[in-house]
């Protein structure tokens, strides 16, 4: 049975439904003009972009090539943190990180080295710098891409001289509870603490970030040096770092103190080893609506994955 | 005369029931608002979800302090405006179902029924929704007719939905760490729970009297 006469191409329009093409090539203008009209007519001053302002340029960094994937925006990666020690809405480091004091600052290194010390941020930031755009994936089910500015951890380390006995390397971030609002609750035991076997340490891809975009590291996202690990869940990669131990044993771990059942010590990035709470096949990139499949060891497995060989990784997650 | 003050009785309760109406719409436009203005940057739809949910439950509380308002006050409005109250509860329930169903697992359907038999909360939250549908379906005077006293003991099931929609709330927020909103909701329910017992029934005829 048939029902009427059909077109040629059913897909094309008439002329009279066409949009003009001057028109059509304007229309996100219009939109923005339509946009701009109702929010300066309606809208209270509020600030539509959530992250913190541009801090200044680093000197001396060595660029990376343009990534595969584009990186996320300053407004993103600044202000959508996850930075307990400043509240845990996920815009409260834009809003209260300010408070951080970044100098002073220097990093105690000790235990199984050869030449404990300290070390100042100004000679950190003396390392040769460069740029390394991780994704960071989120053990929430989100994720980014960052243009960090970095150095191998490996370099720092190599400077105090660890001992054969160094096999883990344990960090603690800033304990300043007068600074810190989060810290003055006790849902977390602070300070807030990380740690990495010897080899994940001195792996290359692990580095110490002190910037963002070539510009010195945003409070919220843990000035003035914080680790980088791409292979694992953001939580690993600890902020506003001050004490760094080399120990023999492994060290206990913030998030795996508080609830040991779902949250590991090594807390690879890993699509088949669910969270008992929420899947971790998919992820969704900031910015993007569709959730796009979360990649083993987020897509660093080439690089990372003889670290685990051998290893049962649903036992050690 | 006693025929003219009743009507106008129920004139002012109608007239509750639109001002819960219009109320009930005041967070529905704050959230689109919110929306608009970006405050839900950068990850709208993990914002919206939370927003939802968290709406969904505080209408459903709020629905629940009727009685006991009712029976504190001795006013007849909050019976009057509870069976709009609830099918705001209702219509935020779906939104957030929505939103998680439509958006957040937007193109990858496959994954909403493994996430559901998979993950507690989740099924916590879809089974609070289920079976908020009966009692929405037969929120009609039709239906409360048809059902008589069965309809009293269906619409029971609004303390199942309140304690699974908080149970589903607990589980997500426990991961991290910080329980004080679920506490608080946790609180509301059982104060109104306590209010329903005799003593808090006793306390309330004392103050009236």
């Amino acid at each position: 049975m048939t029902f009427g006469i059909r077109r040629s191409r059913p897909w094309a329009l008439p002329e009279r439904e066409v949009t003009d093409e001057g028109l059509w090539n304007e229309r996100r203008r219009f939109l923005r003009l339509g946009a701009a009209a109702a929010v300066a007519g309606l809208a209270p001053p509020v600030a539509r972009a959530a992250g913190v302002p541009r801090t200044p340029p680093l000197a001396g960094v060595r660029r990376a090539p343009p990534p595969p994937e584009r990186p996320n925006t300053w407004e993103q990666i600044t202000g959508y943190c996850n930075f307990y020690e400043f509240g845990t809405g996920k815009r409260d480091p834009a809003r209260y990180a300010g408070r951080l004091r970044t100098r002073p600052w220097s990093v105690v290194v000790e235990g199984e080295c050869e030449r404990p010390g300290e070390v100042g941020i100004e000679e950190i930031l003396r390392f040769p710098l460069e740029e390394r755009i991780y994704r960071l994936r989120c053990v929430e089910g989100w994720s980014m891409v960052i243009p960090w500015v970095g150095f191998p951890l490996r370099l720092l380390l190599e400077r105090f001289k660890p001992t054969s006995a160094a096999r883990y390397v344990a960090f603690e971030t800033l304990h300043e509870p007068d600074r810190m609002p989060g810290q003055r609750r006790t849902f977390l035991d602070w300070p807030y603490r990380e740690g990495l076997r010897m080899d994940e340490a001195v792996h290359p891809l692990t580095i110490l970030a002190v910037g963002l975009y070539g510009r010195v590291l945003p409070k919220p996202n843990g000035a003035p040096l914080r680790l980088v690990v791409p292979w694992k869940y953001g939580f690993k990669s600890i902020k506003s770092i001050v004490r760094i131990r080399l120990v023999r044993e492994q060290p206990p771990t913030t998030w795996s103190q508080a609830a040991p059942h779902e949250y590991g010590f090594y807390a690879n990035v890993n699509p088949d080893v669910p969270h008992p709470r929420w899947s971790q096949r998919y992820e969704r990139r900031i910015g993007e609506l569709r959730r796009r499949p979360t990649l083993l060891f987020n897509g660093y497995a080439e690089q990372v994955a003889h670290l685990y060989a051998g290893m049962d990784l649903r036992r050690y997650f | 005369m006693a025929e003219g003050r009743r009507t106008a009785t129920q004139a002012r309760l109608r007239l509750a029931q639109r001002a819960a109406f219009a109320a009930g719409a005041l967070p529905l436009a704050l959230v689109g608002w919110r929306l608009w203005q970006g405050a839900y940057e950068p990850d709208p739809i993990a914002a919206l979800a939370d927003e939802t949910g968290e709406w969904a439950l505080r209408v459903l509380l709020a629905t629940l302090a009727m009685r006991p308002l009712r029976r504190l006050t001795g006013w007849r409005w909050p019976l009057a405006v509870r069976r709009t109250l609830g099918l705001w509860a209702f219509a935020w329930a779906s939104l957030h179902l929505g939103v998680y169903a439509g958006l957040d697992q937007y193109g990858i359907w496959a994954e909403i029924p493994r996430d559901v038999l998979e993950r507690p909360f989740v099924l916590a939250g879809f089974a609070g929704w289920l079976l908020l549908v009966p009692l929405a379906v037969t929120s009609t005077r039709g239906w409360m007719r048809r059902l008589g006293a069965r309809w009293q003991r269906l619409h029971r099931l609004v303390y199942a939905v309140a304690a699974l929609a908080l149970l589903h709330q607990w589980w997500i927020v426990a991961p991290k760490a910080d329980l004080t909103r679920p506490l608080v909701y946790l609180a509301a329910f059982l104060f109104l729970m306590a209010l329903r017992l005799p003593a808090g029934r006793v306390a309330a005829r004392l103050r009236r009297a």
